[in-house]
């Protein structure tokens, strides 16, 4: 299992591997330290805005510009830098394009307090993540989690996929990638409870 | 979308999630050669946003691996045999499955006509009769069959057995666990056996349970779903769904199967299939309870399990695997 969310661990299994490949350790560290804020940032981002498509577009904004800074140098730690990006996001997008009201930028600033406390322990964060995904595969239409059960748990190649289920190739990989994308969805960002 | 002048994003993102997901799947369950990668690479280099959100997919994805070690294996591919079994159980009159578990009994004396099996820690074997019945041991397990032209009767000496019995109404078929007798009534049962206790559990049709010594005068019929259980010679029943009870037969699969289980049970059930041993320190981790399916020999994927999802210290010390808090 070394995609626990264990950071010593992972440290400790990066730094034995010996790679240097900064690419991969750029992707290694939004991993770890961003995805997991994930939630939190998408209910920052709910403050100002409300429109599902909205959301997605602004965290992969914020998301984009953090990977960019962090291309030049990681910033440590990732929380407070990750909101501060959303912030200043919003703030340009109420100059810019009156999206978001002022009151809700107000808001921003007095959750800034929620920004800086630290999150739930280690083995909180591995069950909250367990629960997710057991939620996440539960909430896949049917025939897209038989495809996902199947690659994933039962490790069949597409191709088997689609003798097992008796349907074409396009179709397995129109449920496979279906399946990925909201797993990751449910996973790190939007609430469970809120699917479907 | 609206009208945007945002200079990161020119496709929506879920756009370019779907795209990645795209990626992900072709890597992941279709041929990839060089050509592929390059053009991979290619588009992750056109923008951060690909690349990013290629990186999230992906690191999603791998996180259900983790649940896949939970999840029950092969839970697809078992029953279609199942299904066969139970054809074929139809054609041929097969239509009892008996599982017993007793440990720790008094050995009953042999007559001549007895056969003995017998498995060792951790092993699994299956036993075919002459009359067309299958018997699965166990861990640990010690059984005798004696069949004659009146009767079958089989003694559960110590372990756990899954029966798949022909029924044949002239030669019922009986087993024995210390001192109750289950007899197969052209059913399917389960039974079950611990080392004070016993307990029989109807998977399908009829079974009737009663006291060797007829000291219990009055015996038990059994409906599909029906468990009883022996404590101290009191006689407790209850009820199990069809998936509860084929989680208990996990082992047949060589998985132990677990739901809302305590870590010291769990323990205990490891302990059953292994000499290297799970010491479960202090009582309160020991209440903390576990879902999941385990491989019966892989202790130290429940450990990481323990470890990992409730927060509990795993200490390997030789022979033993010391779980606290």
């Amino acid at each position: 299992m070394a995609d626990t969310p264990d950071d010593n661990r992972e440290g400790a299994l990066w730094r034995s591997t010996g790679v240097a490949d900064p690419a991969s350790a750029l992707r290694e560290w939004f991993v770890r330290e961003v995805l997991p804020l994930e939630s939190a940032l998408v209910q920052y981002l709910q403050h100002s805005c409300r429109d599902a498509n909205e959301i997605a577009d602004l965290r992969q904004d914020v998301y984009v510009r953090v990977y960019e800074a962090a291309r030049k140098q990681i910033p440590r730690p990732a929380r407070p830098f990750v909101f501060t990006v959303a912030r200043n996001l919003l703030i340009n997008r109420v100059r810019r394009e009156r999206i978001v009201t002022i009151e809700s930028v107000v808001d921003l600033d007095a959750l800034d307090v929620a920004i800086d406390t630290p999150g739930p322990d280690r083995s909180a964060i591995a069950r909250e993540e367990l629960r997710r995904l057991q939620i996440a595969i539960d909430h896949l239409p049917p025939r897209c989690r038989e495809a996902v059960v199947l690659g994933r748990i039962e490790g069949l190649s597409g191709q088997e996929i689609a003798q097992r289920m008796g349907i074409s190739e396009a179709a397995v990989s129109k449920h496979l990638a279906t399946g990925m994308f909201a797993l990751a969805n449910i996973l790190y960002g939007e609430r469970a409870e809120k699917k479907s | 979308m609206s009208a945007r002048d945002d200079e990161t994003a020119v496709l929506a993102a879920t756009e370019i999630d779907m795209c990645a997901a795209e990626w992900l799947q072709r890597r992941y369950f279709w041929k990839w050669n060089e050509a592929d990668q390059v053009a991979l690479d290619a588009w992750l280099a056109e923008s951060s946003a690909h690349e990013v959100a290629y990186v999230r997919l992906e690191a999603a994805w791998n996180a259900t691996h983790k649940l896949a070690a939970l999840q029950r294996p092969k839970q697809d591919r078992e029953t279609p045999k199942r299904r066969r079994l139970a054809m074929a159980g139809i054609a041929s009159g097969v239509v009892g499955a008996i599982v017993l578990i007793a440990a720790g009994l008094v050995l009953y004396l042999s007559s001549p006509a007895q056969q003995t099996y017998a498995t060792a820690l951790g092993q699994h074997k299956t036993v075919m009769l002459a009359d067309g019945s299958r018997i699965e041991l166990n861990t640990n397990s010690a059984l005798r069959v004696a069949v004659n032209a009146s009767g079958r009767s089989v003694w559960l000496d110590h372990g756990e057995a899954y029966f798949e019995i022909a029924h044949d109404a002239r030669r019922p078929f009986s087993v024995v666990a210390g001192d109750r007798r289950v007899t197969d009534l052209g059913t399917e049962f389960v039974i079950r056996r611990d080392a004070d206790r016993m307990s029989v559990a109807l998977v399908e049709g009829r079974a009737r349970v009663d006291a060797t010594d007829g000291a219990n005068s009055s015996p038990l019929f059994l409906k599909p779903g029906d468990v009883v259980e022996e404590n101290h010679r009191a006689l407790i029943t209850s009820r199990k769904t069809a998936s509860e009870l084929k989680d208990d037969l996990g082992w047949r699969q060589g998985v132990l199967v677990f739901k809302h289980t305590s870590v010291a049970e769990a323990a205990a059930e490891f302990n059953r299939y292994n000499s290297s041993k799970i010491v479960v320190a202090d009582a309160s981790a020991a209440r903390i309870s576990i879902g999941g399916t385990f491989k019966s020999d892989n202790v130290a994927a429940f450990a990481e399990a323990v470890r990992d999802l409730l927060g509990l210290h795993v200490e390997n010390r030789g022979d033993e695997t010391v779980i606290s808090r």
